[in-house]
């Protein structure tokens, strides 16, 4: 019997959710648990890729064409270690798989070499991961021991980069989709939505609304047609767990949407997915069409009476895409611009029907839920925030990546346990929580819990799962800037607080980070008037915007003024940037020791700020300097410093 | 005007306005970017204006109004590329090449667009040229980086 015939008669359409003994070994062997070849696993995800995956599987394809072996070769997602990409798991009959970090296509033949003569190379080695039905290696540490992994809760996250992303068998082979025909054939749309409603799973997109609650209002609104959206339309500039998910487990998510669609009586679901995330877009669309194959989508899926179908669409990409009213007008033609709510769109949505808009982690933790019951769930997390959240955790931190915690783990715990703390023992200054529309949080606010609840009442938010680390040498103010740069380009520019306030925010701490030529004119007046005034601008954007861009918006600048408001007042008054970022606030000046007078700054500067004669110390004159840094560069001879 | 155009709306249903985005990304996928002629034929098909095919295409940061160049470089601006010093390489960029973000070289071999996080954040800052990665760049790497591309095409 082939493997699909297989998987249909014995799993999907068997009446237990625990698979008969007989066919344990025939699973095993579909899930690679029990193998006959060795099997090499390499992480392809976009991560992977960048950091040079690809070299270093076409290195693994050569090494086994030239010993003539006989070994399979998997494209797995990203685990999460982001920073010990590209990583290699080579897995030998009998022995347990064997994991590497940082392998780059001139180590494969050196790894491969020993590993295949059941030595355990001397380097690169990340740990193994331990199964009863193998025998582990010697001296290698377990996996899920390692303080990246042991303190996570993995749900959503518990396959990625373990299992086939482009296998549908691997994953019904872990049980998959077999919750999904379970709710079909024996629990009403309703019950499923009462399930959802009382496993307190709230929406992870960044509004934190019940998921149940908003199933049950499509539900029992009266249309001829519902439909589902999944939104993956995830631009927040340092956030990919999303991207991650689909890339790493594209099933977990189609399971998800199939059942959401189910609850809310949706025959017809859209992925909205941003154009950029090409190897996500592909995997999703090889799941689809595995899901065709396999009769899990179209009409009458099996025999239950339910109809669905799942669309991909491309988000030709705008930040603002991601809310929901934004989204639907981007799927029906139009700009992607937010609409007034209410009517919410679960009674009067896309194509003014009943539609329920979920982020892909929210529905990826539907399939859990069903799996386990409410109770499981409700019982992870603290009191109003249940389960678990993917945070994508860059920047200055010594390991960065994808980190699934339970809800109610400290912020120190992330960013010093898990993430192993910062990196070149630099000293820890802010972590920027929920993008550019998020809040920064200080080191003295590190103990706070990560819930709902409690980031609010610090004056964060939850936001999508963006986390940027900051170290000392990151300045708040160039930080901001940044954040409102992005934002005033990506407001979709209707409501005027918003489109022309974030503008004039920018320029107003571009003020301050620039260097005016004299100290005389109104630009300095610009400068305090600017600062007294940011408050003001930034309360009123939150209050008079329509969407949730705009009303959050000022979070950066507010969280930032708030505790670290001695920099701001630094850049303002001393014109001086304790971080060295802001260029243009450095004052140069040349050691004469040291200056040879070889004129080559004097050259280069493109003020004329530098006078002397050659052969002779050189001088910078202060006023007529803009703090560019072209003599800093080109000096040979380390004459010029920063003040 | 290229039949691929024409060929790409008939796939499409007349005068259906969510075709409209599809449509624009087919063509861009095909031909590269959006020509004035594409933008009007596509709005004769969809029965709009074309004011407002190219409204809604000048909304999207992903549509292009002119043709790349042979090497795209996209730079990217993620929140930790900005850390670690991606507003230097653009900078130095501009100096090399002349180009903005958006622009092409007067000879058409480059092309400069800053993109959102590529998800290489431990590898900051990244760019790519041409779906190539180049990770951990430095300033000084890009002039080398563009010598050998202008050499290698003769």
């Amino acid at each position: 019997m082939d493997v699909r015939d297989f998987l249909i008669s014995e799993v999907l359409t068997s009446k237990s959710l625990i698979p008969a003994h007989s066919i344990n070994g025939r699973l095993a062997e579909i899930r690679r648990d029990r193998i006959k070849q060795p099997v090499i696993y390499i992480g392809t995800g976009s991560c992977g890729l960048v950091a040079g995956a690809g070299k270093t599987l076409k290195a693994v394809k050569q090494y086994l064409d030239e010993k003539s072996i006989d070994a399979e070769i998997v494209e797995v997602g990203c685990i999460g270690l982001c920073s010990s990409e590209p990583l290699m798991d080579v897995q030998i009959p009998g022995k347990s798989r064997i994991s590497f970090n940082n392998v780059d296509s001139t180590m494969v033949e050196t790894i491969l070499n020993d590993i295949f003569n059941g030595i355990v190379p001397s380097g690169n080695v990340l740990g193994q991961f331990l199964n009863p039905l193998h025998e582990a290696w010697t001296s290698v540490e377990d996996i899920s021991m390692l303080p990246f992994f042991r303190y996570q809760h993995r749900i959503v996250l518990a396959n990625c980069g373990k299992s086939d992303p482009q296998s549908i068998s691997d994953y019904i082979a872990r049980g998959g989709y077999q919750t999904y025909l379970k709710c079909l054939n024996n629990y009403t749309a309703e019950k499923v939505c009462d399930i959802i409603d009382e496993s307190g799973l709230r929406g992870r997109g960044g509004g934190g609304y019940p998921t149940g609650r908003k199933w049950k209002t499509a539900h029992n609104s009266v249309s001829d047609q519902k439909y589902l959206v999944c939104n993956a339309a995830e631009s927040d500039p340092g956030a990919f767990m999303d991207r991650a998910i689909i890339e790493g487990d594209p099933h977990l998510l189609l399971e998800g949407i199939s059942i959401a669609a189910y609850a809310v009586g949706a025959t017809k679901a859209y992925i909205y997915i941003m154009a950029d995330y090409q190897q996500a877009i592909k995997n999703l669309k090889l799941a689809i069409a595995q899901m065709k194959e396999y009769a899990l989508s179209g009409y009458n899926i099996y025999r239950s009476g339910t109809d669905l179908q799942i669309n991909v669409v491309v988000s030709p990409g705008a930040f603002v895409c991601g809310e929901e009213t934004a989204l639907i007008n981007s799927i029906q033609g139009k700009r992607a611009m937010p609409a007034p709510k209410p009517p919410y769109p679960a009674i009067e949505g896309l194509f003014k029907k009943p539609t329920v808009i979920n982020n892909v982690e929210t529905l990826a933790n539907v399939p859990f839920i069903l799996r386990h019951g409410p109770q499981v769930f409700n019982s992870i997390g603290t009191v109003n925030s249940k389960g678990t959240k993917v945070f994508a955790v860059t920047g200055k931190s010594a390991l960065t990546g994808l980190i699934e915690i339970e809800m109610g783990t400290t912020l120190k715990d992330l960013i010093f346990k898990i993430a192993g703390g910062i990196k070149n023992d630099k000293h820890f200054k802010a972590v920027q929580i929920g993008g550019p529309s998020g809040s920064c949080v200080p080191e003295q606010q590190l103990d706070l819990p990560v819930d709902y609840e409690s980031l609010w009442e610090a004056g964060a938010i939850m936001g999508s799962g963006g986390m940027v680390v900051m170290d000392e040498n990151t300045c708040m103010v160039d930080m901001v800037k940044f954040f409102m740069n992005f934002l005033q380009q990506e407001s979709c520019g209707k409501c005027i607080p918003c489109r022309e306030g974030t503008r004039r925010i920018h320029e107003i701490l571009e003020n301050i980070t620039r260097r005016p030529p004299s100290e005389t004119g109104h630009e300095v007046l610009e400068r305090f008037k600017g600062i007294m005034q940011l408050d003001g601008l930034a309360e009123v954007i939150r209050d008079t915007s329509l969407c949730g861009l705009g009303q959050t918006a000022p979070n950066p600048l507010i969280s930032a003024m708030k505790w670290f408001r001695d920099e701001f007042e630094e850049h303002v008054f001393d014109r001086k940037c304790r971080a060295g970022v802001c260029k243009e606030l450095r004052v140069f000046y040349i050691e004469v020791d040291k200056c040879t007078g070889c004129v080559a700054c004097l050259r280069k500067c493109p003020t004329n700020a530098i006078v002397g004669q050659p052969r002779q110390p050189h001088f910078i004159i202060e006023d007529k300097c803009i703090g560019c840094g072209i003599c800093y560069d080109v000096c040979k001879f380390v004459a010029i410093t920063i003040k | 005007m290229p039949s691929s155009i024409e060929e790409i709306c008939l796939k499409y249903k007349k005068g259906s306005r969510e075709a409209l985005l599809p449509v624009l990304q087919e063509i861009q996928d095909n031909i590269g970017y959006l020509s004035e002629e594409a933008i009007v034929y596509v709005g004769s098909h969809l029965n709009l204006p074309s004011s407002k095919v190219y409204g809604i295409a000048t909304f999207y940061d992903h549509f292009r109004f002119v043709p790349r160049g042979r090497f795209h470089i996209s730079v990217c601006g993620g929140t930790t590329c900005h850390i670690e010093g991606s507003m230097t390489l653009l900078r130095e960029i501009d100096k090399l090449l002349k180009i903005h973000d958006g622009q092409v070289t007067r000879d058409g071999v480059f092309s400069l667009q800053v993109v959102n996080c590529m998800g290489a954040c431990s590898k900051a800052p990244v760019i790519c040229i041409n779906g190539e990665f180049h990770t951990v760049i430095s300033p000084d790497d890009l002039a080398l980086l563009f010598n050998d591309i202008r050499k290698n095409q003769g």
